[in-house]
């Protein structure tokens, strides 16, 4: 007698990763599976741990500044804006005016980068082959000019503790400015090419939701809390580097599934392109290192200072014991913590979600391990 | 080599590798700073000011003795807590006063000190606009309570702390190490954790042989 256990369906426990084309790095899934649903996930992270904090503590406080670009490889200004301030605000100095306009300059500007290398790989993931090619195309536009700026494309160390080191180069507002007009028509390509694709929406719309109060339980920010209606900008919230000075919009939506995060992604390219516009036509002329003694020892006290990176929060929390290195020197990353919601997101959904989710939780490994 | 050890000198500002602090002085013979020296100890302490907050005398009242200090330094404001404070007063915090998202948790040791850790929760409330640190010195061994009952975001955070300080949570779902290998020896970023200790047992077991590092 045969027995009938072949039409029985049984849970199944699937590996994906950690060298998986779609998991964007070294992340591990673990997948409990009913057939094609999912029915539960576990994330296995750290194997691009490198003990970022641990190193800290045995490095000056400049002598750190580069290894934080390591974190998120493809947001390095940001990175290293966030650790500046944090330390500025230990010492109590603020960079000059020329400082800070050049500082958000850049941070845009890669803001704008690594929202390209999302939207290329995300589209990529989904099965969209062409946007990759237009969107690294860009991108290479905005990496030349830190290239140019600092000598660096991808972890730049653009900053340091009190300001810059360099001044802009010749021609760096006009390179700046050919950015600023070449840009727009691109975004409209790309729009061209997803907005109303059909596979596309099919694909990402009603996905991934995550609503607002799911955001905040599990601490998501970024443009995964806009997309799912918070108007929540720490650019505009509390403020940075002159930021308050610039007109900008914060976009939001309604749906806060993969679709709508797109559109919020896209629109804060945009966005991010009215801020350049505006900072480059006012950089103020004056000194670009604040006053910071030539040793760093800031006195004894900690201060948690976080900055609106591409990927939501990033906060660093420094303390100093008085001497020439961090006592304590802790990041908190968002890839990290919004990472933690994956599983609340694809519960429910089909394995193709999971793809698709974590293109547009738009972590970074190197962020998420440090 | 002497100078790898450096990163257990806790409190007091490590002397060692300081290529930076230490001017070309040419070996004078400045005998006087010597006297000087002991006094500049005790200052090192964090230059805070009372916070004076309706939210800080809120949180007095409620929680009494729990409250051990509210201050301000750098223009942030925190409140220092009682072990067992801690959590519901983050609990307080997001029912009564809106602090509904959970930044960070985090915690920094302190060899020297009998309780040993400061464990560090950031909250922040987003109609407020208002960010608060909620601090509490915890002894080694002490297993504090979790928070995941209060914001879910608690889970990965505090299995970070417990990864890297040995922090056990009571009452954590799911306390696993999470960046670090399952089996991995010790919390790195314990001070007493040098960074070669890991490499130097690697070396022995796997190489049989004495690390020259």
């Amino acid at each position: 007698m045969p027995d009938s256990t072949f039409l029985d369906s049984t849970e199944l426990v699937l590996n994906m990763g950690p060298q998986h084309p779609s998991t964007h790095g070294v992340l591990r899934v673990i997948l409990k599976l009913d057939g094609e649903r999912i029915l539960g996930t576990d994330c296995v992270i750290g194997y691009l741990h490198r003990g970022v904090e641990k190193i800290a503590e045995n490095r000056t406080w400049a002598q750190f500044n580069p290894y934080v670009d390591r974190m998120d490889y493809v947001a390095s200004v940001s990175n290293g804006l966030g650790y500046c301030l944090a330390v500025e605000k230990l010492l109590q100095v603020e960079a000059p005016p020329r400082a800070q306009a050049v500082r958000v300059i850049l941070t845009e500007l890669n803001r704008i980068a690594s929202h390209l290398l999302w939207l290329g790989t995300h589209a990529l993931d989904i099965g969209a082959i062409t946007p990759v090619f237009y969107c690294m195309r860009e991108r290479e536009e905005a990496l030349k000019i830190f290239e140019q700026y600092c000598g660096a494309r991808l972890t730049t160390h653009a900053f340091r503790i009190g300001g810059l080191q360099y001044e802009t180069y010749d021609g760096f507002e006009r390179e700046v400015k050919a950015f600023c007009r070449m840009f727009p028509p691109k975004v409209d390509e790309y729009e061209e090419l997803l907005t109303n694709n059909r596979i596309w929406g099919g694909r990402l719309k009603g996905v991934g939701v995550l609503t607002a109060e799911e955001c905040k339980e599990y601490g998501v920010t970024g443009p995964l809390l806009r997309a799912a209606g918070v108007k929540w900008d720490l650019r505009k919230a509390q403020p940075y580097s002159g930021y308050e000075k610039y007109d900008f919009e914060i976009p939001t939506r309604e749906n806060g599934d993969t679709y709508d995060r797109y559109i919020v992604r896209i629109v804060e390219m945009r966005q991010a392109l009215r801020i350049i516009e505006q900072a480059v036509e006012s950089i103020p002329s004056g000194p670009i290192m604040g006053k910071v003694p030539k040793v760093i020892k800031p006195p004894v006290g900690e201060a948690y200072v976080s900055i609106e990176a591409p990927k939501g929060e990033l906060g660093y929390y420094v303390v100093s014991d008085g001497s020439t290195q961090p006592y304590r020197c802790r990041v908190r990353p968002p890839s990290f913590v919004n990472l933690q919601a994956l599983d609340r997101m694809v519960r429910g959904g089909l394995i193709a979600d999971i793809v698709a989710v974590i293109g547009t939780l738009d972590i970074v490994l190197g962020e998420v391990d440090r | 080599m002497a100078d790898e050890q450096q990163p257990e000198g806790a409190g007091t500002p490590p002397p060692a590798k300081g290529e930076a602090d230490k001017p070309p002085a040419p070996a004078a013979k400045p005998v006087p700073p010597k006297p000087a020296a002991p006094p500049p100890k005790p200052p090192a302490v964090m230059a805070a000011v009372p916070w004076e907050s309706d939210l800080a005398r809120a949180a007095k009242e409620r929680f009494d003795d729990g409250i051990k200090a509210a201050s301000t330094y750098a223009g942030q404001n925190f409140i220092v807590t009682a072990p067992d404070a801690a959590v519901p007063l983050l609990e307080y915090l997001k029912l009564e006063a809106d602090f509904d998202y959970l930044v960070d948790i985090t915690a920094v040791d302190w060899p020297k000190r009998p309780d040993r850790f400061d464990l560090v929760y950031i909250v922040y409330s987003f109609s407020r606009n208002e960010r608060v640190r909620i601090k509490t010195a915890i002894p080694d061994g002490f297993k504090p309570a979790t928070a995941v009952d209060v914001h879910l975001t608690a889970n990965w955070l505090e299995r970070e702390v417990f990864d890297m300080f040995g922090i056990e949570f009571a009452g954590h779902p799911d306390l696993r190490r999470i960046l670090m290998p399952e089996d991995w020896q010790g919390y790195p970023l314990r001070k007493d954790y040098s960074i070669l200790q890991q490499d130097e047992r690697w070396v022995r077991e796997n190489l049989g042989i004495e690390s020259g590092q």
